[in-house]
């Protein structure tokens, strides 16, 4: 059997120039009175993606899988499901399922009837249903539970049922809302895995809403990064993490250094940068920056060393000063001042129990990054 | 907290209770009396309730505010029911304000206003007043408070548990029936209960609004009485209360296990 690993390395259809999107949002614009929630946006998603719309709230993301469902109408462009055009499509009549948010399990029906009430709208016949609803029932480790109903059930269990009750129909696409948002962190952590199993073994594809990048991060195959109803940037999670498009991307996603300045000069690939602030950064690659242009140096805390005694080399070096310390266990985070009044935020691993070289607030510091470590960003 | 019985405490209750109930102890105690006289205790009998039975115009008029209180109380619920689904879904309607303004208007509607109306319209589009007219105006009065227990039920729905089922492949009318209602159906009972105990007690709009053949309960002992209490009437207020009192009892008896048994489940849920 193939590793989940293995499958994911090779799932990679949008580099393919001849894949087909399995979702299509062309030029979607939806407005609620004056209010624009998505704004001319075109998004594609491949079949049997885990595709993950993760933003701010306010941003868009539900409309967008709402859209999707058919409870809201695109006042304007068109949604695609397989080449079928979604228009005045009913939700009752679209081949997807929603987890909602609030699992929405009924109230006044057992586990059981919860699972089968979709299959019951299609006509199947009584003995598939019972089929069916066992098999889902084992596939979220419910089977003791068929009877209950919801308010009987521990918020995880919910969850499970919840999301029984969508793949019951095996539908074309999953639409998952938030569906981690009511549980807590340790669940949360283990649930994440077992939705990115069960996508693998149902084959489906899956959308998912979520303000959580760490959720989005580590289920997704793609995350889109929304702002005021515009895609900002779509890309695995290591390139939006590593080659964040844009400042608000570089800031929305983990923690992150600026140092805004202008590109002083260009040399092949590399630049220097010379901040507003008066620090000179050298860095190996900028892009399409052009020389004299206004960008943003970005770097990750966790690509800068913090050291007591200067080191003897290094593209970038800079002093400064310990200004704050956050001990996490298994990391630190530096807040180091430099000379010219800027806070640089430094992570280190904790790889051994004592520190061989430690640091106390106050502490005259060296910090150093290399000169592939950070990126140039443009908008 | 001091929850102890001080003297205070005991007078207080004693006597907010004794206003509360001893013309009612009163009456039912009197209902069992012997004698005709109905200040004079002359020893305990149950012969008026035989006599209320074969009172042919009682036994008649409380079957006539029975008909009327099942018929218009269904009616009333369907209506009230329908209005609070409006009011609470079509929220951007344009007089919206207005109309929940008129829906909730009866309510605090001097009934003698609320009757006379009635009967001015009755007379007005030439309608004969009588079994009829008595049950559409207690349709009209207790309409609004089905709506007012309706809507507040409403107002706490989470509309996702018709997405889920819409979602799910049932079209919009069968959401309703195989998810709104069911979860709403306590709610637009006790609306039921409520609208028929209102009709069945309603006195005033009664008057206006009935005719001949289609005299109420509580026009009958009304008229009855201007002629002297006899302890028949006695007897038939204390059948009422008791109805009342069993209904009103079951109810929120029910409610109270059911609600019980959802906490005791919920605890245990979280246990885990």
């Amino acid at each position: 059997m193939k590793s989940l690993g293995n499958i994911r390395r090779e799932f990679a259809p949008w580099n393919k120039p001849d894949a087909k999107p399995y979702i299509q949002f062309k030029d979607v614009t939806k407005r609620f009175g004056d209010f624009t929630a998505v704004n001319n946006l075109s998004l594609s998603i491949y079949e049997r993606e885990f595709f993950a719309l993760l933003g701010a709230s306010g941003c868009g993301k539900s409309t967008l899988l709402r859209m999707l469902a058919g409870f809201e109408e695109p006042t304007s462009g068109q949604i695609l499901l397989d080449g079928q055009d979604l228009r005045g499509i009913p939700p009752y009549r679209r081949p997807v399922n929603m987890m909602f948010q609030s699992y929405a399990l009924f109230p006044h029906m057992t586990v059981e009837q919860n699972i089968a009430f979709g299959l019951k709208q299609d006509g199947m016949p009584k003995a598939e249903i019972d089929q069916r609803v066992a098999d889902m029932l084992k596939l979220v480790k419910l089977g003791q539970f068929a009877k209950r109903k919801p308010h009987q059930l521990s918020g995880g269990q919910r969850q499970r049922v919840a999301l029984a009750r969508a793949v019951a129909k095996r539908p074309k696409v999953l639409l998952l809302d938030e569906p981690l948002g009511a549980l807590d962190k340790k669940l949360r952590e283990e649930t994440q895995f077992e939705l990115m199993d069960l996508q693998q073994t149902l084959g489906l594809t899956f959308v998912v809403v979520t303000h959580d990048q760490e959720e989005a991060m580590t289920m997704a195959d793609r995350i889109a990064i929304l702002d005021k109803g515009e895609v900002m940037q779509v890309a695995t999670p290591a390139e939006v993490y590593e080659a964040p498009g844009s400042r608000f991307v570089a800031d929305f996603v983990g923690n992150i250094n600026m140092f805004e300045g202008k590109v002083a000069d260009r040399d092949g690939t590399g630049a220097t940068i010379a901040s507003a602030n008066g620090v000179t950064i050298r860095t190996a690659n900028a892009g399409d920056a052009a020389a004299g242009s206004e960008v943003a140096f970005a770097i990750r805390p966790e690509k800068i060393k913090v050291s007591s005694k200067k080191p003897e080399s290094g593209d970038n070096v800079m002093e400064g000063e310990i200004y704050d310390i956050a001990y996490l266990g298994d990391m630190t985070i530096f807040h180091v001042q430099l000379g010219n009044g800027q806070v640089v935020k430094a992570s280190s691993l904790n790889a051994t129990r004592a520190t061989e070289d430690p640091l106390s607030w106050d502490d005259k510091a060296w910090i150093s990054f290399r000169n592939d470590a950070g990126v140039v960003l443009t908008r | 907290m001091n929850s102890s019985w001080s003297r205070f405490n005991i007078t207080a209750i004693v006597l907010g209770f004794a206003f509360l109930y001893l013309p009612i102890v009163l009456l039912v105690i009197f209902s069992f009396n012997e004698s005709k006289l109905v200040t004079v205790w002359g020893g305990f009998s149950t012969k008026w309730y035989v006599s209320l039975f074969n009172n042919q115009g009682l036994m008649d008029a409380a079957w006539v505010t029975i008909r009327v209180g099942l018929i218009s109380a269904t009616m009333a619920t369907v209506l009230g029911t329908l209005a609070a689904l409006a009011l609470t879904r079509y929220t951007r309607f344009r007089g919206r304000v207005l109309f929940s303004g008129m829906v909730f208007a009866p309510l605090v509607m001097p009934e003698v206003i609320t009757g006379l109306s009635l009967l001015l319209l009755f007379v007005a589009v030439g309608l004969d007043r009588g079994f009829f007219t008595l049950t559409l105006a207690h349709i009209t009065f207790s309409m609004c408070f089905v709506a007012v227990v309706v809507q507040s039920r409403l107002v706490t729905f989470d509309r996702s548990l018709e997405e889920a089922a819409m979602d799910l492949g049932a079209p919009p009318v069968k959401t309703f029936f195989q998810i709104t209602l069911p979860v709403i159906l306590p709610a637009i009972i006790s609306g039921w209960m409520l609208a028929f105990t209102l009709s069945i007690d309603d006195l005033v709009i009664s008057s206006f609004t009935s005719g001949p053949g289609a005299t109420t309960l509580p026009m009958k002992i009304y008229s009855q009485v201007r002629l002297g209490v006899t302890p028949e009437i006695n007897a038939a207020c204390t059948i009422l209360i008791a109805i009342v009192a069993v209904g009103v009892i079951a109810a929120s008896l029910v409610n109270k296990r059911r609600e019980v048994q959802r906490l005791r489940d919920e605890q245990a849920a979280q246990r885990g």
